[in-house]
């Protein structure tokens, strides 16, 4: 057989549709399962509530997964969330209170900088100093809480402008607005990861990033770029947390980071780097919200649904691994 | 008449649908050096495996041991009680574990509850050491060696479990010259003390040097077994390979203007003074022992490094490079003698690996890069180049090393470059694929472009350049042209 005949092959059940599958088969389980056995499930409030509920998650996780891929990690991602939510609703309530919808859009934007720039800075000094991401993170992370309480001494900021607040209630042709803004920001990351050239490269430096950087990738300039992306997709998350709270406070949503690297090892992105995708962690994100509401509506506690979680991953992962070793 | 230590005979073996191995012999005598020599695929290491017990031989096989005794098949219980031991290319000891504690590992697994003193462990791991004669400290941990000395470990450890029967797998693969010369010194005397050692390698110029036989396997069946007296090269390669390799140097059409010039570039520490002119279409070899400065000083030439004097100009412009990025953009591309670590991204696809030096031209419009653009790239790269290749979406760690040399050529060429620097393209490399790899570099150079073969086999150097620069100590020490040099001379100069 030729070369070229085997390269035709369009279809190839690889690593990456299997992947889609595992997640896709795990949601329509779970959702099943739950439209079965958990009163009220597929009413309209329960699926309003679990697509508001989802985005927060899915956006931080989404934060996540960039310098997962990269073979990193960014652990500030909740507290740049905060932060970015925090310099939003102070300049709204203050600086920018008279001004109504242009106010709101220059708040949003400066939070979503200010998350940028947190994200930057992370990335700048794994770049040039070349220390572990891990370390440069966790750094950053306590940096930004202890900034955090210092500037709001402990308190939050409440009271945001009703314009503000649609974005975390309203919807828009039929969905929430969070939930709008998730898939958009998840469109938008698997577009980029897959169809650019700093998507391509994030990649190439999460398997190696030496002999990326032999190739001729200017690594330094990729990882400046992904973990600012990161830093941004967390702000956006600060913005909907904000918006759905109606106040924003420094911790808030601190539970959700291990939860956000669960998320992305359960859709399958390599521990190591180099791999994972966006379709399978939307769909591993969408199970674990069912598992969540399902269990919550038939009355158990929310501790034992993330218990549930953790069991998940495990199992996921055990099943995963002779598909792995035979490929 | 010699003492025969293994005799096998009617040795086969097949896995799943394809017979590896067609009713082989083998005679290993005692206390000799025997090399199993054959291309990658030709079933040596499976008979290493079959020797050593790890597989059962198809029924039919016979193996003796000296006495009148013989069985159909050798078990692990059975390699262990005759001394059979295996040294392989990944040596297998414990990375945390003292010098000590590795050679006398075998006797904490062969009894797990005895309390382990670290005095005994450390006095009977000396006696050993003394007896082989190497400088090893049985204090040091074993990740603190360099590999040649963690391969001393590996072989005091089989000495100290007994060994009557080493097989080594690639023993030098990852050494340079100095310590080569030491390990080969280590197994003659292995063999003076009635030791016999199969020694598996693809350095030939090693094979005859050491071995009184060898035995040639092609496609699983046995080609034969010879006396490495009057053996050459040039015969024991088409022993393996079958087919006659073109064993001439290059005859040079005349230099071209000059393309790369190197002026008094120096870098502290590394080389100092190098002048050189490198022209178009010209194959320039760059020789010298490990360490004589040619890799750090291809790595100026690419970029990744400054000099700390010097000129360099390109096309008679002086040329001043701040990354790789600066080079590659001037047509200077560079394949690193690491494969493994710096030549391709191992887990990542074939594609990805292919495209990943053009990403800039394969991005159009600007924010799209079109995967059946990247596939195109590399479909047009695999057939140009002659690579075997199953499935392009594959990691390109589950290509041979010849075709994975290929694409790293397939990533540089298509930045189409006029200045080739190529650092020891052929390690890990096997014969027959070897030859391929230098028939497109040949190609390359009769095309104008212009080369420079960095490598410490003065046979490559000298069939495959036009010119050959010697390193020494971080300077030039000769020039020369092949064709007026014989290759044994060659070799001496560069060791000399």
């Amino acid at each position: 057989m030729s070369a070229v005949s085997a390269l035709r092959r369009t279809f190839r059940p690889g690593a990456e549709s299997l992947e889609i599958g595992i997640m896709a088969l795990l949601l329509v389980v779970s959702f099943a399962f739950f439209a079965l056995m958990a009163p009220g499930f597929l009413s309209a409030v329960n699926v309003r509530s679990m697509a508001v509920q989802l985005p927060e998650l899915g956006l931080l996780s989404l934060a996540m997964l960039v310098p997962i891929i990269s073979g990193g990690l960014n652990l500030a991602v909740t507290f740049t969330a905060n932060i970015a939510g925090l310099t939003t609703a102070w300049l709204v309530q203050n600086a920018l209170g008279d001004a109504g919808v242009i106010g709101i859009i220059a708040g949003i934007g400066a939070g979503l900088a200010v998350g940028s720039a947190a994200g930057l800075l992370i990335g700048v000094i794994v770049a040039r100093v070349g220390a572990h991401p891990i370390l440069v993170s966790l750094g950053a992370m306590i940096f930004l809480q202890g900034l955090g309480e210092f500037l709001t001494r402990g308190g939050g900021i409440s009271g945001m402008p009703a314009g503000f607040q649609w974005l975390g209630s309203g919807s828009l042709i039929g969905i929430p607005v969070p939930m709008l803004i998730f898939l958009l920001s998840a469109g938008g990351l698997a577009y980029f990861m897959q169809f650019t050239r700093t998507g391509f490269s994030i990649h190439m430096i999460g398997s190696n990033l030496r002999a990326t950087e032999y190739s001729g990738i200017d690594v330094r300039r990729v990882l400046i770029v992904l973990y600012t992306l990161s830093g941004l997709l967390a702000a956006i998350a600060g913005m909907v947390m904000l918006a759905r709270f109606n106040s924003v406070r420094v911790g808030h949503g601190e539970s959700y980071l291990l939860i956000t690297v669960l998320a992305c090892f359960l859709a399958g992105a390599n521990p190591f780097g180099g791999f994972g995708r966006v379709l399978p962690l939307v769909l591993g994100l969408m199970s674990l919200q069912v598992i969540a509401s399902g269990m919550n509506l038939m009355g158990a506690s929310q501790h034992l649904a993330t218990a549930v979680w953790g069991a998940f991953l495990i199992v996921v992962m055990t099943l995963r691994m002779p598909f792995l070793k035979r490929s | 008449m010699d003492d025969i230590a293994l005799r096998a005979e009617g040795v086969s073996k097949v896995f799943g649908q394809s017979r590896v191995l067609d009713d082989v012999s083998f005679e290993l005598r005692r206390g000799e050096v025997l090399c199993l020599a054959g291309e990658n695929g030709c079933g040596k290491s499976t008979l290493i495996k079959i020797l050593n017990g790890v597989y059962t031989p198809e029924a039919g096989a016979t193996f003796s041991f000296g006495n009148a005794d013989s069985v159909s098949r050798i078990t692990p219980h059975d390699a262990r009680a005759l001394g059979i031991h295996v040294i392989w290319q990944d040596l297998a000891l414990f990375p945390h574990l003292s010098v000590a504690e590795s050679i006398v590992f075998d006797d904490y697994v062969a009894s797990p509850w005895r309390p382990l003193s670290r005095r005994a462990a450390r006095r009977e791991a000396r006696e050993v050491i003394e007896r082989l004669g190497v400088p090893l400290d049985p204090d040091t941990r074993v990740e603190d060696l360099s590999i040649a000395r963690r391969q001393l470990v590996a072989i005091c450890r089989v000495l100290r479990a007994g060994a009557r029967i080493v097989f080594m797998d690639e023993p030098t693969a990852s050494l340079t010259r100095n310590e080569v010369q030491t390990l080969l010194e280590i197994t003659r005397s292995l063999s003076a003390q009635g030791i016999s050692i199969v020694f598996v390698s693809h350095r030939l110029s090693e094979v005859l040097a050491v071995c009184q036989r060898v035995t040639v396997l092609r496609n699983g069946a046995l080609v034969g077994t010879y006396s490495t007296e009057g053996m050459t090269q040039t015969r024991l390669s088409q022993l393996m390979t079958g087919h006659e390799l073109a064993l001439t140097p290059r005859e040079p059409d005349g230099a071209g203007e000059p393309v790369l010039e190197l002026r008094n570039l120096s870098r502290a520490g590394e080389f100092e003074n190098v002048s050189l002119t490198l022209h178009r279409g010209e194959i320039l070899g760059l020789t010298g022992l490990l360490g004589a400065g040619r890799t750090e000083l291809a790595h100026v030439l690419f970029g990744m490094t400054r000099p700390t004097g010097g000129e360099l100009l390109k096309n008679g412009k002086p040329l001043t490079l701040r990354s790789n990025r600066d080079a590659i953009r001037h047509g200077i591309a560079y394949v690193s003698e690491d494969r493994l670590n710096l030549g391709l991204v191992q887990n990542q696809s074939i594609i990805m690996n292919t495209a990943v030096t053009v990403l800039n031209e394969l991005e159009k419009p600007r924010g799209f890069l079109s995967p059946r653009r990247l596939l195109a790239l590399t479909t047009e790269w695999i057939q140009r180049l002659g690579t075997k290749v199953n499935d392009a979406e594959l990691a390109v760690s589950s290509l041979s090393g010849g075709n994975q040399q290929r694409i790293v050529l397939a990533k540089w060429l298509a930045t189409r470059p006029d200045v080739l620097i190529l650092d020891c393209p052929t390690v890990g490399v096997d014969v027959g694929a070897k030859a391929g790899i230098f028939d497109i570099i040949r190609t390359l150079a009769d095309q104008g472009m212009s080369i420079i073969l960095i490598s410490d086999e003065a046979s490559e150097i000298w069939m495959n350049s036009d010119r050959v620069v010697v390193l020494k100590a971080g300077r030039i020490s000769r020039e020369l042209t092949p064709t007026t040099t014989t290759e044994a001379s060659l070799e001496e100069i560069i060791n000399a």
